[in-house]
């Protein structure tokens, strides 16, 4: 159980999807304009990434390590991916439509969305049996939605400021991601 | 001749993607902390798009229209495979160095955006040189980036030692740093003009991705734009019928009206 929260806190906190490994950066920078739509997003993504972290660990133990194919990890894991996010958008929008009315613009953006494969080819990496890849994959979702709701704010108290007119728009985005990063550094002593 | 030549100038200069397209904005950010990460980073996507846009261009007319962005996904990613593995045999210490930013190189969105935007319309030899270009492009975008943070935070540039270590500042070799000298130069291109995607006058876009991509052309962006348009569709047809109940409703109360007056 310790072992579990701490992998949760791991991911969410210390290596930060967004702020210290860079995966996921486009809808970080492109869909953080608004609090309410950086949370759909984050939720979406919390959805995707946990099922994928489980699928894609399941197919990985028990079809890629039996068969001794693991080089075709990154073919495998992508179809899967994107085969995934079309299933769940189907199912969303025949039996949970109220959800998929929320989800529904997301859900194509995440197939291309480096984080979810990043999350799936770390839990390889890291040798995390199947529980221990959900739930990582479940604190890299909560990592990537933390960050881009803070941005998201941050951007909504800032759009009235006086900015040097240079740095409006994207560069004080990214000053402010910049920011953000050396904040999160200071989770490194965590664990 | 003269077109080969046409794209080697539009990807490295004229649609640069680091600098004009701001395109796969992750490995800019993650692998640009030495010039030897950045150039080798650069050099193994541009691998990659060489074949892919040479692959996907042979095979555009036999690739059904419907399953083209599967299709383009599996052969990058068994590129990208290929290119791992040439790595760990021949250069283990840059695979070492790159991780998991070689396996996401099927994800970045210059190679399905060449694919979509340019592979798929044209001919093989045309396809395989914009992808050299373009390449190319990504790996100067990302080199010189790489120099410049590897000067400030290191001191040094590909390995070799300019600035004494007292006056380095680390910050910059770290990930903050590289959030920061992205900012210095889209900040120097609103300063002096400089065609970028981000100064583009890039109107309000209803996307949920924000839609201050243009040029883009993943397949992320045409579903959702599908997505978008049924939904406008579902909502005018739902007011259309909500315009005709009410309707129905006035009509039936007059009636009413009327007959309550006869009596």
């Amino acid at each position: 159980m310790k072992e579990l929260i701490l992998v949760i806190v791991g991911a969410a906190l210390v290596n930060n999807i967004i702020l210290s490994q860079f995966q996921g950066l486009c809808p970080f920078l492109g869909v953080s304009k608004k609090t309410d739509t950086a949370a759909g997003m984050g939720a979406a993504v919390i959805f995707v990434i946990t099922l994928a972290s489980l699928v894609t660990s399941i197919i990985y133990k028990c079809v890629l390590v039996p068969l001794d194919i693991t080089y075709l990890q990154t073919i495998a894991f992508i179809l899967v991916i994107a085969a995934l996010v079309q299933f769940v958008e189907m199912f969303l929008k025949k039996s949970m439509p109220s959800l998929y009315q929320a989800l529904g613009v997301f859900l194509p953006l995440i197939t291309t969305n480096c984080a979810v494969l990043g999350a799936a080819l770390t839990n390889v990496q890291k040798e995390y049996n199947i529980l221990f890849s959900v739930f990582n994959g479940l604190g890299t979702a909560i990592g990537f939605t933390l960050a881009i709701v803070l941005l998201a704010s941050i951007r909504e108290s800032i759009e009235d400021n006086d900015i040097p007119v240079n740095f409006k728009g994207s560069p004080i985005v990214l000053i402010t991601s910049g920011l953000m990063a050396i904040a999160f550094m200071g989770f490194a002593g965590l664990i | 001749m003269n077109k080969c030549m046409e794209r080697l100038y539009n990807g490295i200069i004229k649609e640069n993607p680091t600098f004009v397209l701001m395109l796969g904005m992750c490995p800019t950010l993650a692998t640009t902390t030495t010039a030897i990460n950045g150039m080798g980073m650069g050099l193994t996507t541009t691998a990659v798009l060489i074949f892919s846009n040479l692959i996907i261009s042979s095979l555009r007319k036999i690739i059904p229209d419907r399953v083209r962005i599967p299709a383009y996904i599996v052969i990058v990613a068994s590129l990208v495979t290929i290119v791992q593995l040439l790595l760990q045999a021949f250069i283990p210490s840059l695979n070492e160095s790159l991780g998991i930013f070689i396996p996401l190189i099927v994800v970045n969105c210059i190679i399905l955006g060449r694919a979509e935007a340019y592979a798929a319309k044209n001919g093989p030899v045309e396809s395989a040189f914009d992808g050299i270009g373009m390449g190319l492009g990504f790996t100067l975008g990302l080199t010189c980036i790489a120099v410049f943070r590897e000067l400030l935070g290191s001191g040094s540039v590909f390995g070799i030692e300019i600035i004494p270590e007292a006056y380095n500042i680390s910050i910059f070799g770290l990930a903050p740093g590289a959030f920061f000298v992205l900012a210095g130069l889209t900040a120097l291109q609103n300063k002096f003009k400089m065609p970028s995607a981000t100064n583009g006058a890039g109107g309000e876009s209803v996307l949920a991705c924000g839609g201050n991509c243009s040029r883009c052309t993943g397949s992320a962006c045409m579903a959702n734009h599908a997505t978008l348009e049924t939904r406008r569709l579902q909502a005018e047809e739902d007011a259309l019928a909500a315009k005709k109940a009410a309707v129905a409703r006035k009509q039936a109360e007059l009636s009413e009206k009327l007959d309550k007056k006869e009596n």
